[in-house]
């Protein structure tokens, strides 16, 4: 029914000699969210960066709005439409906050700027106060707000989202899942999300993935695992 | 007194040298961590090419002052431009395919370039001092005082006066492009975190690139300024300018841009008060155990960064 915009097929990728991804499928439907859950070290993070190619995949291939990217260079990935907002933040230390938000921007040329970073700023109020501010002195919860609103500055077709609520406080946790909804819903945006809080992120699904061990086990809609008793018992109930 | 504020202008004339060739040495450490050793040797090709365009232009002290504006005009230029090329085919050739290598490999790379930059000059220009009748003379005396039956000037030479304030407005303008303009924000991106600026767009091959040419701009200028001021140079001024240099990168915080200046003036003033009040011969000794105790003592330099950042 809906317009496939990235698609994995096989996708393998290796540090050295490790295999971290066992060959990969996946597909994101355009408009839609998808989400990936498993545990630490399934491999999530690892997807999230072979998409933008690195590392890059040794076999397999990783296709966006019919466009085969895998063998692309990285910045070159960006200008296509695809925006990360990375696992452990990897904002700039030493640049001011707005400085950090111009860099999200760097796709379009910093064009928009002022129609643009309200949005940031309305979502996190936080980032507005300290628009001067270094970005390496913020708290860590403000350091996540600052990569999710770097990544929303590129307006990008496709949002690639690894953790954001790691190291957040419940209620900013609420927050930001009812931002990415909100940014579906209105604006239409794909959202791919990485998360090991699998209960918010199935809720929020639209198709969703159990990633075990660089492989991927189990998929369907985001309510489906939800109510898979496999996926209650290892992902969702006791133990964390 | 008059004496040392006499030092205190050849300390700040010799510094600015020092501060603009460390620069470059301090950005390209910034960006991908190494020490590029050659760039000592691009700025030997900027003095280099200084000397044979000048010649080739034939311009003279004599020459009107219209005549010698323009020329010099013209061989900043293309030093600039000459030694920015060779600074850019330098990290094409021999660093960038040793980039993700083992971390000696570039550096070890790097000390060839350095041989190759020198005896290229050395068999293609001949090894023999290259020196010109000064162009721009001329002095303003700033404070006489009677010594015995003798008169001590404290003077700034014409070219002294150009050297400082040339200097103050290239790092005036060089400050700007780092911290205002957005070729100098991709260019902190990369130095911060290379995989995310590339994950933003940033092309980080072509900003390492024009961080070698903006290195090599800057070396040219001093190489062009050195020639005018001593009048002469041969294949082999790189290597002393340019351990100094270093040196006074590392002294002001190797990665740190105001750090380099800082640390270029203050070798040249230690270099120049110890060959005031001290001995000229062991000048490059002084300079050196300086830099021996703040590695020693203060391994971050003056305005180094010490990496505080929140996980």
């Amino acid at each position: 029914m809906s317009k496939v915009l990235l698609q994995g097929e096989g996708v393998e990728t290796y540090y050295g000699k490790i295999q971290a991804l066992k060959g990969i499928d996946f597909v994101v439907n355009e408009g839609e969210i998808a989400t990936v859950i498993g545990s630490n070290g399934a491999g999530k993070s690892t997807l999230m960066m072979t998409i933008f190619g690195t590392p890059r995949a040794r076999a397999g291939r990783i296709i966006f709005d019919g466009k085969d990217i895998t063998q692309m260079p990285t910045h070159e990935i960006a200008h296509l439409g695809l925006a990360q907002s990375p696992e452990g933040r990897r904002i700039f230390p030493r640049m001011s906050v707005f400085e950090n938000l111009q860099m999200g921007a760097t796709v379009r040329n910093l064009e928009n700027l002022e129609e643009d970073l309200p949005k940031v700023f309305k979502l996190f109020p936080r980032l507005e106060e300290r628009r001067n501010q270094r970005a390496g002195t913020l708290s860590g919860g403000e350091q996540q707000m600052l990569a999710i609103g770097r990544a929303m500055m590129a307006k990008p077709r496709l949002l690639l989202l690894d953790e954001p609520s790691l190291g957040l406080a419940p209620i900013i946790v609420k927050l930001i899942f009812s931002a990415i909804k909100a940014l579906n819903a209105e604006e239409g945006l794909t959202v791919l999300l990485v998360e090991q809080n699998a209960n918010h992120a199935l809720k929020l699904a639209h198709s969703a993935y159990v990633m075990v061990n660089g492989k991927i086990t189990m998929s369907g809609t985001g309510a489906e695992l939800l109510r898979r008793p496999e996926v209650r018992a290892a992902y969702l109930e006791g133990g964390h | 007194m008059e004496y040392f504020l006499q030092q205190l202008i050849n300390g700040l004339t010799l510094g600015s040298i020092y501060g603009l060739i460390a620069i470059g040495y301090t950005m390209v450490y910034g960006i991908i961590g190494m020490i590029n050793f050659a760039h000592g040797d691009v700025f030997m090709v900027g003095s280099m090419t200084t000397f044979i365009v000048l010649l080739m232009l034939g311009v003279t002290g004599g020459s009107g002052p219209f005549i010698i504006v323009l020329a010099l005009a013209l061989v900043i230029a293309i030093s600039m431009a000459v030694a920015a090329t060779f600074n850019w085919a330098i990290e094409r050739v021999a660093y960038r395919p040793l980039r993700g290598s083992f971390r000696l490999a570039p550096l070890i790379s790097a000390i060839g370039m350095s041989i190759v930059l020198q005896e290229f000059v050395r068999i293609a220009q001949e090894g023999r001092a290259k020196p010109i009748q000064p162009i721009i003379i001329g002095k303003k005396i700033l404070m006489t005082k009677v010594v015995g039956n003798q008169d001590f000037n404290v003077t700034l030479s014409y070219m002294q006066m150009i050297i400082i304030l040339s200097t103050l407005v290239l790092m005036t303008v060089f400050t700007f492009i780092i911290q205002r303009t957005s070729l100098g924000r991709a260019q902190r991106a990369c130095e911060q975190d290379t995989k995310m600026a590339s994950l933003l767009g940033i092309n980080v091959d072509r900003t390492i690139s024009i961080t070698f040419i903006l290195g090599a701009v800057l070396a040219a200028f001093a190489g062009f300024m050195f020639f005018m001021y001593y009048n002469v140079t041969d294949f082999f001024v790189g290597f002393n300018a340019g351990i100094k240099a270093f040196t006074a990168a590392v002294l002001g915080g190797i990665g740190s841009i105001p750090g380099a200046m800082l640390g270029g003036l203050l070798i040249g003033f230690i270099e120049v008060m110890w060959s005031a009040y001290f001995s000229i011969e062991y000048k490059d000794v002084a300079a050196f155990t300086i830099l021996v105790l703040v590695l020693i003592f203060m391994p971050q330099g003056l305005l180094g960064k010490p990496e505080v950042e929140k996980i």
